[in-house]
């Protein structure tokens, strides 16, 4: 902990980056407290109105409270982020174990099945994916999920690949250690460094693409709020209040900068090379 | 050039992607698999009786064993029937040959702008490692790989075509009515496109090159008294270019996924908005359609790319 502590107070980027996605995180699961307003109440006296004091960041087309709705929008994109990529983990962590650590003819399977995954466009893949599944938020990002999850296998692999040649691997074989446990206490730690890196980076990616999703309409179904969707409302009503697209564009920018920092900062921490840089 | 051993490699890669593309067939039909429930249900519609159904069923052939299905769509595949729309009846080849150069031209855009931008940014940034220029490029590029792009996009509509109206908000001009038209209505779908592609190009540009100036024969050059301008087009470049291959085969598959997104802020005709409005009403031949050929696009200009590689790569078949 102490560690973690030290590294951020050396390392600025990471601990603004921490920062704000804890704060997301608070929002998150305080929104009811924090919110000023529910963010479903309808105000068709009061629509596509400029900021005042009851409204700080003015209402949408239907007279809902932008703020709490950009407020209720955040545990919406941090479940969908985290959601997505942990089916990617789930799915591309144990390929890519069995592909690099068993060899022979299932990793020559496994790796053509990765290129082949790799080819496809991601996000024309999810869509495809989803509208298979049935559009929705969770669906959406199961989607996102398994197209994520070759990028992991492949990397994965690769780590095993390099670890499976160090002699404690060879070691704990000659003591009889199942393939299940040489894998998991010896394997895993020692490959899990840039796993770590780009799963952080991927929950950007992810958030992009649950944006992206709710905003084609094949995400958040209304009037569920989330940053993606209220964009796609906001461009509708793009030639009379411009201003509704600003704030939630700026949140989806935001916390996808702070996943991306957190993730380069984790590689210069966790990578022992480049520490003297 | 072409050496015996050059073109072995070739013949090797040629083989390699045929399973490749077995496979991306094989993954492309499944997709209906993941339908939960009954896919004749689904198919069928709404409110849609027993009878109905059962035709749909006896129809696509749904009774049959999926390999059996799988067997007869791919032999139709072949034949170039990709089947017809569920929804409008369209022949979906027809419909995707009429699209797609709609989405080719922004694509296509977008990837000339990201390289013009993209690879100059990335040559001041690594010949002046850790400066400000460098810092600045770096943030450019943090910048550019977090943006949605469909912001972005709305940002531009909003200030370029609705408050200065330089350009068309929405909408696209094949090649056939002008380039000027065609050039007019593709320029903000393009940018919009081109950002993440530029950040993209500028960052993996500023790494290999970095790398090949810190190594010990630019040193070597170094020592020699050779300049650095010298050093950089004769040596630097000339390393890099091939990198340069590698990264503009990612990118172009990046762009021709981005384009779905950005033909629906422009309500651009083209093979995006097709395949988004078929997964929402799970019109599955078009959706395999268009899958198809995008995924078949790009492991063609991989395979592409890979045979230039082999050509130009003076390690290779050493």
């Amino acid at each position: 902990m102490s560690g973690v502590l030290n590294w951020l107070r050396r390392d600025l980027r990471a601990a603004l980056s921490v920062g704000f996605l804890l704060l997301l995180l608070g929002l998150s699961i305080a929104t009811p407290v924090v919110a000023p307003h529910s963010p479903t109440n309808q105000d068709v006296n009061n629509t596509l109105h400029e900021p005042d004091a009851r409204h700080p960041l003015g209402t949408d087309d239907l007279g809902r409270d932008v703020l709490s709705r950009l407020i209720y929008g955040a545990p919406a994109t941090l479940y969908a982020s985290f959601l997505a990529v942990t089916v990617a983990i789930l799915i591309g962590v144990p390929v890519g174990l069995l592909a690099g650590f068993l060899g022979g003819w299932i990793d020559d399977a496994i790796s053509r099945l990765i290129d082949t995954l790799l080819s496809f466009p991601a996000i024309v893949l999810a869509i495809a994916v989803t509208g298979a599944l049935g559009i929705g938020l969770t669906n959406g990002m199961i989607a996102v999920g398994i197209v994520f999850s070759p990028q992991l296998a492949r990397l994965v692999r690769a780590q095993t690949l390099i670890v499976k040649q160090e002699l404690y691997v060879d070691a704990a074989r000659v003591f009889g250690a199942s393939v299940g446990r040489i894998l998991w206490k010896h394997v895993v730690p020692n490959a899990i460094q840039p796993v770590i890196v780009q799963v952080t980076l991927l929950l950007a990616v992810a958030l992009l693409a649950e944006a992206s999703l709710s905003f084609l309409g094949l995400g958040v179904q209304p009037p569920q709020p989330s940053w993606g969707a209220m964009l796609a409302r906001a461009y509708h009503y793009m030639e009379i209040a411009p201003e509704q697209m600003y704030a939630p564009g700026i949140a989806i920018l935001l916390t996808a900068l702070a996943f991306n920092a957190l993730g380069e900062s984790l590689r210069v921490a966790l990578d022992p090379t480049m520490k003297r840089r | 050039m072409l050496t015996k051993d050059r073109l072995r490699l070739i013949r090797r890669r040629l083989v390699q992607v045929a399973p490749v593309i077995v496979l991306a067939t094989f993954i492309v039909f499944g997709l209906q698999q993941l339908v939960p429930g009954d896919i004749a249900v689904t198919l069928a519609g709404d409110n849609a009786t027993d009878a109905r159904i059962a035709e749909i069923r006896k129809l696509y052939g749904l009774d049959r064993p999926f390999l059996v299905q799988y067997g007869h769509w791919l032999w139709g595949v072949l034949h170039g029937d990709l089947g017809k729309s569920l929804l409008s009846g369209e022949v979906v080849l027809d419909s995707i040959a009429r699209r797609f150069p709609v989405s080719l031209l922004i694509v296509g855009c977008a990837l000339a702008l990201s390289l013009a931008v993209g690879i100059p940014l990335g040559i001041l940034a690594a010949t002046r490692p850790g400066s400000r220029v460098d810092a600045f490029v770096t943030s450019i590029a943090s910048l550019g790989v977090a943006l949605p792009n469909f912001w972005l996009a709305m940002l531009l509509v909003a200030t370029f075509a609705l408050n200065w109206t330089i350009f068309p908000a929405t909408g696209a001009k094949p090649l056939s009515a002008g380039l000027g038209p065609a050039l007019l209505h593709a320029a903000l779908p393009s940018i919009a496109l081109a950002a993440g592609a530029i950040a993209e190009v500028a960052r993996q540009l500023r790494s290999s090159l970095v790398e090949v100036l810190s190594s010990q024969y630019v040193r070597t050059l170094h020592a020699k008294g050779l300049s650095p301008a010298a050093i950089l087009w004769r040596h630097g470049l000339k390393n890099v270019s091939v990198n340069l291959l590698t990264v503009i085969g990612l990118v172009f598959n990046r762009l021709l996924g981005a384009t779905v997104v950005i033909e629906a802020v422009f309500a651009i005709p083209g093979i995006g908005s097709m395949v988004v409005h078929a997964a929402i009403h799970k019109d599955f031949p078009v959706i395999q359609g268009v899958v198809l050929a995008l995924v078949l696009i790009v492991i063609s200009l991989n395979l592409l790319i890979d045979v230039l590689y082999t050509v130009f790569d003076p390690r290779v078949g050493k």
